[in-house]
């Protein structure tokens, strides 16, 4: 039997030289300016010698503050490689009509498609909201950490791991060509033998597991660990939403994950789940991976409305109107995301009955959405607005969401959506609430608690540029898509033959360079806010004249955040404070109990991408050796006892007696 | 103003707001809720395990059905067995909750061995049904089949991977604290385990049989 | 009534004029009832929904610009976070839209249900009693699309005719990929699955060439499974049906499997007659000689193997209703 053993292909399975894409010189060309970066960063860090600093005070940490960071980090390099496709997308729609075949064979087009889909759903927006999250949870709620630090860096470096692999994708192989949901059968075995939705399910797998296991953490964190006082009734709007964010996280995530495993299973040992033959059912498919895509939506969303409500809180100086009602709008929409997924194939015959349950179960959730769009209209009523940047993202957000939600209830209607479905309609609907609500919300949080992340505020001017580019370019980008839907064009389309299509298109393209202006401003703002820190430092730790706990802290907080736990009394929580003549104690400290920092997140993703890398290659060696080391590790890890520290007294001590000396200076 | 002084509303005994807990503050321990939901998150993988099975149960594409490759003695030998295991890791717990670390290791021993006995049956079934012909690959119903008890079967197996390094882990340093959080975690994981398996075994076995 | 009529005509001359001023909408301007009456829907839930986005709009507008810091004017009331009746209201407007717009949506979807047989040519027109439908099978191919007409016993690939003001009854199946077939000139889409039989009822009411293609993704060719659907009076397309008898082709499941091989921009072909078991078998994936239909076979085991028959069903296909529901 052994003589028939064929070692190269036991080593490296189907992986060979042909994988690499020399042929195509767009992927080359990328790949020298990647890796020709890549080694630059690679030197410079080693020249200043800054790799121990990044290991210990970064990748090994567990203070939720860092990891924040960190998602956010992967979020925004992530969004430059989503746009990239986007652009190329654009550009190749732009182009290709008639005799002109475009620049992007469809073989490369669909899997650009797909990737930019897969990228900004999972490893753009998913990191930037987990990311904010992360930040702030304890911070607004009044703790140290997180419920669980260690799970905390675990769960973003597979998150980082998710993206690697699938960043991978692009070097060695190739991506699905499927859609950014993978449906079979197209994406089956038969119809897809390559690599490309083999790193789709796996990175998705991986990344999955890190995103469930965030949900999980911040759920308890926040359930938990809430400063007394703090009743539910009187959490910031951003902590409600993200608790509401978190348990749809741990009730839809587990179904993806459930759903990718049925179709490996499909792919790897040609079982019959959603096979035309052998009574698999394709349709079972659509309907699990919507049972969570709906929902994720919403994960996505959620987060951003409280990221809104607290900006127009604090930039219209007012509480905000109606805390109440939002706090039951947001539970309203968070239970009803789960009973509308089928709106996302009524075409699939299900009948009128189903289909105007699901439709009208659909348009109810903009009744609650609605409700929170009035809430934050009043509470601009009679106050005094400050238009900072965060304030302009707000409006413009405000403005464009709600013709994002018309253009949704619109496609809730099924006979309208028999119309629309698939087609560049649909497209323009979901970039107008994804990029008009999720993004625009991002961007405003981002800006918002820049300083306290940081210590300085973001540059005024390229914060504007990056606005204003931002929203024309959207609307040049995407109300020519609307147009094109109503003129029957569909998604994913490579080559047309009607002229006449043209001009949309090349409109819809300058709107897409206006938003790569947008995009370079918002880079150019960091440098600049960066080069400028100390014209831009904030040493009051409270800015905006903030609201919420997380404005009592210096900025940046210190590792323990809080010297002394505070204790609540009421919403709005540092408002009070102020208001009651709130004084620093600068004496009676004791020690801190922290969590330590661990190599396991790390050393666990990476052999979970190394295993992932040899499944997706049928390196069955390797995926064996790196499976059992994963567990092997996983079982080390829980051996370590010795998990936590005191910061000293005195340490504290010495950090509050900083601080006092700062604030005097104010 | 220390603790003492302050009333049950966080106010000081003048009426003045305390902002601040002076002293020492922990928050409540989260474990036991977090592990609770991943049981749930858990629990949905199986709820889209059990649906699929609904959907495909009939669809047996000229292969067998389940009431002709069933063999419910068996699958009554296995889930005694796995029962008995949810009864031996309760006894565990109490000897656990006594502070007897030896009984502790014994009872989780007990429900370790017949954990693995089920799995045993299972393989043994799996490579029955392989044996005849009725392998994953033969019908929507079978690969529906082996997805949904091959999927239970793996986090038995899990559940003794832990089981064992649990055992190590109680030798080496006690009824600690952490370790008795992680007792009473795999405990969780075991009856809802336990719990799974009444469903598989009345929703696939003997709803499978019926004609 | 002539309020009605002239305001939706008013109303649909402003958005079309507002929108698409210079081009071709086809889903704002169809040919056929269906997608008519589809149209309208959209027109009125738009109306009913700009009734309470236009004020929001202006009112974040408005308030923006009349409470920014610099208008120390403008009333401040830095306490004020609550109001009973404004809630209410704010609840109850998009409420009580979007119960009229529920309302019209439970209507309209049974109205305008693929599955449901029509009972109108168009607006005015009830289809005469006498009146059949006309049958087409359509196949999604990889990548093109082939129409069966049983009652005419021809078949062909990437074109479809139809008489103008003669109900339509498509039966769609594919043979692997998800496609959804789509002609927005006549009506909305429906998907095309293997193994599955969908269907949609259609009319077209003018004559002239109108694009179809397939709406769902399915892979490399998807980007040109186009075809023309011609609307033909019915002398015209008695004449097209002549036209495709006499090319002589026959379409037997060997032509068939040929067929079947993915391939990209396939020419119109046509075919003078059919293998009349062809689109059952298609259906129910037995083509090949020798294999069993899914309705023979699945909801049976292996004991029921030799009861299976390949051919000789009506084309009801039971397994097939699946991807559908009634009738």
């Amino acid at each position: 039997m052994f003589e028939n053993l064929d070692l190269t292909k036991l080593i490296f399975g189907r992986l060979t030289w042909d994988a690499i894409p020399f042929h195509d010189p767009i992927i080359l060309a990328t790949f020298a300016v990647v890796a020709v970066g890549g080694v630059a960063m690679l030197a410079a860090l080693t020249r200043y010698k800054l790799w121990g600093y990044l290991w210990t005070e970064w990748f090994t940490s567990i203070d939720h503050k860092k990891i924040g960071i960190m998602y956010i980090i992967l979020g925004l390099v992530m969004l430059l490689r989503g746009f990239a496709d986007a652009i190329m997308m654009r550009l190749q729609q732009a182009m290709a009509f008639g005799d002109n075949m475009g620049y992007l064979p469809p073989d490369h087009y669909d899997q650009i498609f797909t990737a930019h889909g897969v990228i900004m759903i999972f490893f753009v927006a998913m990191p930037l909201v987990t990311g904010i999250m992360n930040y702030l949870i304890p911070l607004q709620i009044g703790t140290r950490d997180v419920a669980f630090p260690f799970l905390n860096n675990f769960s973003f470096w597979m998150t980082a791991g998710g993206a690697a692999l699938m960043m991978m994708s692009l070097f060695v192989g190739e991506f699905a060509k499927t859609g950014w949901l993978a449906y079979p059968p197209l994406s089956g075995i038969l119809q897809s033998p390559g690599v490309g939705v083999d790193y789709y399910i796996w990175s998705l797998q991986i990344a999955g597991v890190g995103t469930l296991l965030s949900g999980i953490n911040l759920l308890v964190t926040i359930v938990k660990m809430r400063a007394p006082g703090m009743s539910l009734m009187k959490m910031p709007v951003f902590t409600w939403t993200s608790l509401c964010t978190n348990v749809l996280i741990v009730a839809a995530f587990p179904v993806l994950t459930a759903v990718l495993g049925m179709l490996t299973m499909d792919r790897y040992l040609g079982t019959a789940f959603f096979t035309n033959d052998m009574g698999g059912n394709a349709m079972m498919y659509v309907n699990l991976i919507w049972i969570w895509g709906h929902p994720e939506v919403y994960i996505l969303i959620l987060p951003v409305f409280g990221i809104f409500s607290e900006i127009v809180a604090t930039y219209s100086r007012k509480p905000l109107f109606g805390y109440t009602s939002m706090v039951y709008a947001t539970v309203v929409i968070t239970v009803l995301s789960y009973l509308v997924w089928l709106h996302h194939f009524f075409t699939m015959g299900s009948g009128a009955s189903v289909n105007s349950f699901f439709g009208i179960t659909t348009m109810i959730i903009s009744i609650p959405t609605g409700a929170k769009i009035f809430n934050w209209l009043f509470t601009m009523f009679r106050g005094r607005i400050k238009f900072d940047v965060p304030m302009l993202w707000t409006v413009g957000f405000m403005v464009t969401f709600v013709i994002g939600g018309m253009t949704g209830v619109l496609l809730a209607v099924p006979p309208v959506d028999f119309v629309l479905h698939n087609s560049l309609f649909l497209i323009a609907h979901f970039h107008n609430v994804i990029i008009g609500g999720v993004l625009f919300g991002l961007f405003a949080g981002i800006t918002y608690w820049f300083p306290k992340a940081t210590g300085y505020k973001l540059d005024e001017f390229w914060g504007k540029m990056s606005f204003w580019f931002w929203l024309i370019g959207f609307y040049f980008a995407f109300m020519p898509l609307y147009v094109l839907g109503l003129m029957g064009v569909t998604r994913r389309v490579s080559h047309f033959e009607d002229q006449s299509l043209q001009i949309w298109f090349q409109i819809a393209a300058f709107g897409a360079v206006l938003i790569a202006v947008g995009i370079a401003a918002f880079v150019i703002q960091l440098v600049v806010s960066f080069k400028r820190r100390e014209a831009l430092k904030d040493e009051t730790g409270d800015p905006w004249d903030g609201r919420t706990l997380e404005w009592s802290t210096s900025s940046p907080p210190p590792p323990y955040n809080f010297a002394f736990t505070p204790r609540v009394h009421d919403l709005d929580a540092w408002w009070q404070m102020k208001q009651h003549g709130f004084k620093r104690p600068e004496s009676g400290f004791i020690p801190i109990h922290m969590p330590k920092g661990t190599w396991a997140g790390v050393v666990l993703s990476a052999i979970s991408v190394a295993c992932g890398f040899a499944l997706i290659w049928h390196m069955w060696l390797a995926a064996a050796v790196t499976f059992v080391a994963l567990i092997g590790t996983a079982i080390y890890h829980t051996f370590n006892y010795d998990r936590d520290y005191y910061i000293p007294a005195e340490e504290v001590e010495r950090i509050e007696a900083e601080r006092t000396k700062v604030l005097a200076n104010v | 103003m220390s603790e003492a002084t302050m009333t049950a509303d966080g106010k000081t005994q003048d009426g003045q707001l305390e902002f601040l807990v002076k002293g020492d503050h922990h928050p409540q321990n989260g474990t036991l809720l977090g592990f609770w939901l991943y049981l749930m998150s858990d629990c949905l993988i199986f709820a889209a395990l059990f649906a699929t099975y609904g959907v495909l149960a009939r669809s047996y594409a000229g292969g067998p059905t389940g009431m002709e490759v069933f063999d419910l003695t068996l699958v009554a030998i296995n889930t005694s067995m796995l029962l008995l295991s949810s009864i031996t890791y309760g006894f565990a717990m109490l000897e656990m909750q006594a502070n007897r670390l030896k009984g502790t290791l014994i009872w989780l021993g007990i429900t370790g061995l017949l954990g693995a006995g089920f799995l045993a049956v299972e393989l043994y079934e799996f490579y029955h049904l392989i044996h005849i012909g009725a392998t994953p690959q033969t019908s929507g119903f079978l690969t529906a089949f082996f997805a949904l008890v091959g999927t239970h079967g793996l986090h038995v197996l899990f559940g003794i991977v832990w089981l064992v390094t649990l055992l190590f882990q109680l030798k080496k340093h006690g009824l600690i604290p952490a370790n008795k959080r992680r007792v009473f975690c795999l405990s969780m994981f075991w009856h809802f385990l336990d719990v799974v398996w009444v469903g598989v075994f009345t929703f696939v076995y003997l709803m499978g049989v019926l004609p | 009534m002539q309020i009605f009529k002239y305001l939706r005509g008013v109303s649909l001359t402003l958005l079309v004029a507002a929108l698409l001023s210079g081009c071709d909408a086809v889903v704002m301007s169809p040919s056929g009832d269906v997608a008519v009456q589809q149209r309208d829907l959209l027109v009125w839930s738009t109306i009913l929904m700009l009734l309470v986005i236009v004020p929001v709009i202006v009112l974040t507008l408005w308030f923006a610009w009349r409470y920014r810091a610099s208008n120390t004017e403008a009333t401040y009331k830095p306490d004020w976070t609550h109001s009973t009746v404004l809630e209410l209201v704010i609840w109850a407007v998009p409420l009580l839209i979007i119960i009229a717009l529920g309302a019209m949506t439970w209507v309209y979807t049974h109205k305008l249900d693929p599955y449901r047989p029509l009972d109108r040519i168009d607006a005015s027109t009830p289809v005469p009693a006498d009146l059949e439908p006309l049958t087409v099978e359509v196949v999604a191919l990889d990548w093109k699309w082939l129409f069966i007409y049983p009652e005419q016993g021809i078949a062909t690939v990437n074109e479809l005719a139809a008489p103008v003001d003669h109900p339509i009854r498509f039966k769609i199946t594919a043979s692997t990929m998800m496609n959804s077939f789509f002609i927005p000139a006549m009506a909305g889409q429906i998907y095309a699955m293997a193994g599955m039989e969908t269907k949609l009822h259609g009319v077209i009411n003018e004559p002239g060439v109108y694009q179809g293609f397939s709406a769902n993704y399915s892979g490399a060719g998807y980007s040109h499974m186009k075809f023309q659907f011609h609307g033909l009076s019915e002398a015209d397309f008695q004449a097209w049906v002549d036209k495709n008898k006499a090319s002589g082709n026959t379409l037997s499941r060997e032509v068939y499997k040929e067929l079947e091989v993915p391939s990209i921009k396939d020419p119109v072909t046509r075919y003078g007659s059919v293998d009349p078991t062809l689109y059952h078998a298609i259906l129910n994936r037995c083509v090949d000689p020798g294999t069993v239909c899914m309705e023979d076979m699945m909801y049976h085991s292996g004991h029921g193997k030799q009861e299976a028959s390949e051919t000789g069903h009506d084309a009801h296909a039971g397994h097939a209703q699946h991807g559908g529901h009634h009738e």
